[in-house]
């Protein structure tokens, strides 16, 4: 075994936390939130120049070949700076489904632009009533001359207003919750009788609703063959379900830290707070909370590229459910110990809680994986 | 021991009931239930509705308003407004300000203040923290200095929920910075928030709601008829109005009404094609709330009755306190729960056609909620409370 990070993925980090730290403070941040995209172009464009955005991909289409524990590299970095830009969305989902799935064709159409930054991308998966389900999948695709007329409904689609082109579960055969007869469409974004809500997030991100009516795509649209996309659209959550195991474990970092020198600095009862016993049982379980999220995200990530179907569901569903705990025990209680201050939307302990809630239930929660991990 | 209601009890019950459905307007009610933020005049118009039937301040002596019922009355009338998504009564001037003045007050104090308390003339706020003092209360900083028949106030709080409603706000003062004991030298000043040299300034919270904020005091005069009880003795009146503030944090009934809420949320959410309340792991978290509910509803009774005799709480509202606040806290995060990945969606970017306001709202009250182990004097303070108070440790 051997749990050192590589000499590259170093560098890789270390050029990423670099650009962070400089180009992505809090307050810029701040700013980039309140724009009407909620994303910043020269971030985006920053991020392909530094090659971050084609870390996970084939180097004959520009990419770095990395490996998922490179990917975890990269999201901890994110995670910790709270990165609002749509790199999950792009790079962890929508340009999994293609490079995974998607013919020469499509690769060389769509690889290469994502890479150099000139193409967002987003997966329209969730719809109102399938929760975490990945087969529960409504939306209809239809036969239409050479190609596929789409009509349905998807929810919550992570940064769908921002993606060029989306990636659609769309039903070809068979009923709502089989896992059979479900294909994967690519969709322009623009394309008529798309329409898209958008919606801000609590933790600064954006979501978006999209109808489709009679949408149609030539059959070059299509991702692998005609109702078998159930089994891509598993690995690549998973393998989308690592990276924010890695995501939070940067966050949770950050809570750490921030608290820890919240308990050292302020002062109450003439003390510094931290002088509390019952406070530092509190920060050192904070501690272990890290730990361990650190760790079993390890485990995810390297078990996403190695192992079969089966034990990548199994380590997986046990990474998030860890982290899910992780999340949410260290956001709540790095909050608590800051006392009135934890509350405000000025200190960026507050934005860090909103997004480990919000990753505490992306990819299903520590209910739903504790019920797939007793299953597999 | 009984703990079933009797007759007399089911028929109060009743009449509180009937007397809410025929005066709570819906329009309040849906806010209300929806989370929307209430306006000053939202929940003063509750306020005054409530004065005009005698029912605003029903734990005050009867002479100034009080309704002389029994602990399970007031329990019941509060349970009643919970349930029917009334507007909470601002604790600041009935359930604040007036315990202190009917205590410590004199007759002029109670004179002015009271009926305009009570008839919701006045909005009432509290201006005890400060940004170096939180739960060491004590060190607090806000200078007021005698000047003839005036204090002059100068100094700065913060936290004050509500502030930017404020007609005036109760506040701790140092009146003498060289005392032995940093709680001798603190006063308790009435301050009329539009007096000059007073500024209001908003803290946005992280679910993105405007409650509180910081108050700035630049040589405000105030009048010294304002203090209460005796110069230097402001920390006997502290001490006293604590507990009541902490009584009122429990919110029981609140939590009844939300639990049922959350309920109902997933009893229509479904989970692979069957509702989410039917699935054992989300059942089994709800039922443990449930329950612990339960036992602190009658946890709530016994301690509201050992303090019939009309002595102010002690210790025991601290642990009504703490298990209160991590049960509202709980209720919250079951309801993210429930709406799964439909809460993220927090605001529309361009049109709110269609928009599920009330999903929407879920997440941000998580967030809000967090504040109820903060406020109020810290869980942490309260453990530390009843560790040396009631186990003598
Ligand atoms: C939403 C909201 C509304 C509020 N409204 C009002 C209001 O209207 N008026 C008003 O005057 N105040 C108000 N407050 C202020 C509130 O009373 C304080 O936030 C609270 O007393 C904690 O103080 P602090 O925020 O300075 O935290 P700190 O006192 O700095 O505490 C930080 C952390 O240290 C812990 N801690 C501190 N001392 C100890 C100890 N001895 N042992 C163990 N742990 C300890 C605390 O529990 C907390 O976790 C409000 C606060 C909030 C968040």
């Amino acid at each position: 075994m051997d749990f050192e990070y590589s000499d590259e993925q170093r560098l890789l980090s270390e050029t990423l936390r670099k650009f962070l730290n400089t180009g992505y403070s809090f307050d810029a941040r701040d700013k980039i939130m309140k724009t009407a995209a909620g994303y910043s172009d020269d971030v985006w464009a920053a991020l392909a120049e530094m090659g971050i955005l084609g870390v996970p991909f084939a180097a004959e289409h520009g990419g770095f070949g990395g490996t998922t524990v490179d990917m975890m590299v990269v999201m901890e970095a994110l995670g910790e700076a709270l990165v609002v830009e749509p790199y999950l969305a792009t790079v962890g989902l929508g340009g999994q489904l293609v490079a995974r799935g998607g013919s020469e064709a499509q690769h060389t159409r769509i690889l290469p632009a994502l890479i150099a930054g000139k193409l967002k991308m987003a997966f329209a998966q969730t719809e109102r009533g399938s929760r975490y389900d990945l087969r529960q999948v409504s939306l209809r695709a239809k036969k239409a001359g050479d190609g596929w007329a789409l009509d349905g409904e998807k929810c919550t689609v992570l940064h769908g207003g921002a993606a060029d082109l989306l990636v659609v579960s769309a039903r070809t055969s068979g009923g709502d919750s089989d896992e059979r007869g479900i294909s994967l469409v690519l969709v322009e974004r623009t394309a008529p009788g798309v329409k898209v809500s958008e919606y801000r997030t609590l933790d600064n991100q954006r979501v978006a609703d999209i109808t489709f009516t009679n949408v149609q795509v030539g059959r070059d649209a299509l991702i692998g063959a005609e109702g078998a996309g159930h089994a891509l659209i598993e690995e690549v959550v998973d393998y989308a379900t690592a990276l924010v195991s890695a995501e939070a474990v940067g966050a949770i970092k950050y809570a750490h830290d921030a608290t820890l020198d919240y308990l050292k600095t302020r002062r109450q009862f003439g003390v510094p707070i931290g002088t509390f016993q019952a406070l530092q049982h509190r920060m050192v379980d904070i501690l272990i909370s890290y730990e361990q999220a650190k760790s079993i995200a390890c485990l995810a990530c390297v078990k996403v590229d190695t192992a079969a179907a089966a034990e990548r569901r199994r380590v997986v569903s046990a990474a998030k459910i860890k982290i899910a705990d992780a999340c949410r025990h260290v956001s709540q209680e790095a909050v608590q110990l800051h006392g009135g201050m934890g509350m405000t939307e000025e200190l960026k302990i507050s934005h860090t809680f909103r997004r480990l809630t919000t990753i505490a239930q992306l990819f299903g929660d520590a209910d739903h994986h504790l019920e797939r991990f007793a299953q597999s | 021991m009984d703990l079933n209601y009797s007759p007399e009890e089911t028929a109060f019950r009743d009449e509180v009931r009937g007397w809410i459905r025929a005066n709570l307007p819906d329009a309040l009610r849906d806010k209300v239930l929806n989370y929307r933020e209430l306006s000053k005049d939202d929940l003063l118009s509750w306020h005054r509705t409530l004065a005009k039937k005698g029912w605003v301040a029903p734990f005050w002596p009867k002479e100034w308003g009080g309704t002389d019922w029994t602990v399970v009355q007031r329990y019941i009338f509060e349970e009643e407004c919970e349930a029917a998504g009334c507007p909470p009564v601002v604790a600041f001037g009935v359930r604040m300000c007036a315990p202190v003045l009917l205590r410590f007050g004199t007759d002029a104090q109670k004179q002015r203040f009271l009926p305009r308390i009570y008839n919701g003339d006045d909005f009432w706020v509290q201006g005890y923290s400060e940004p170096g003092s939180g739960s060491d209360l004590a060190s607090l900083k806000t200078r007021a200095v005698r000047e003839g028949d005036h204090y002059v106030v100068t100094g700065q709080k913060i936290w004050t929920t509500l502030g930017h409603y404020g007609d005036w706000i109760f506040c701790l003062v140092r009146t003498n910075a060289n005392t032995e004991k940093r709680q001798d030298g603190i006063s308790f000043l009435l301050i009329d928030m539009k007096t000059p040299g007073i500024t209001v300034r908003p803290i946005v919270l992280m679910d993105q709601g405007h409650e509180v904020n910081e108050v700035f005091f630049d040589e405000v005069k105030v009048p010294a008829e304002h203090l209460v009880h005796e110069q230097d003795k402001g920390w006997t009146v502290a001490k006293y109005l604590l507990g009541y503030e902490r009584m009122g944090t429990g919110r029981i009934a609140f939590s009844k009404r939300e639990l049922a809420r959350v309920k109902d949320m997933a009893g229509k959410a479904m989970k692979n094609g069957r509702p989410l309340l039917d699935d054992p792991r989300f059942r089994d978290r709800l039922s443990r709330v449930e329950v612990e509910l339960m036992a602190l509803e009658i946890t709530n009774m016994r301690f509201l009755d050992q303090l019939r005799g009309g002595r102010a709480p002690g210790a025991e509202v601290s642990l009504l306190k703490i298990k209160g606040t991590e049960i509202q806290q709980a209720i919250t995060e079951l309801a993210m729960q429930a709406a799964g990945p439909l809460a993220q969606a927090f605001r529309p970017v361009n049109g709110d056609e269609g928009f599920d306001r009330l999903t929407a709202s879920l997440f941000p009250r998580y967030c809000n909620l967090r504040k109820a182990t903060i406020y109020a004097g810290s869980n942490e303070i309260q453990r530390n409370i009843i560790a040396k108070a009631t186990l003598g440790l």
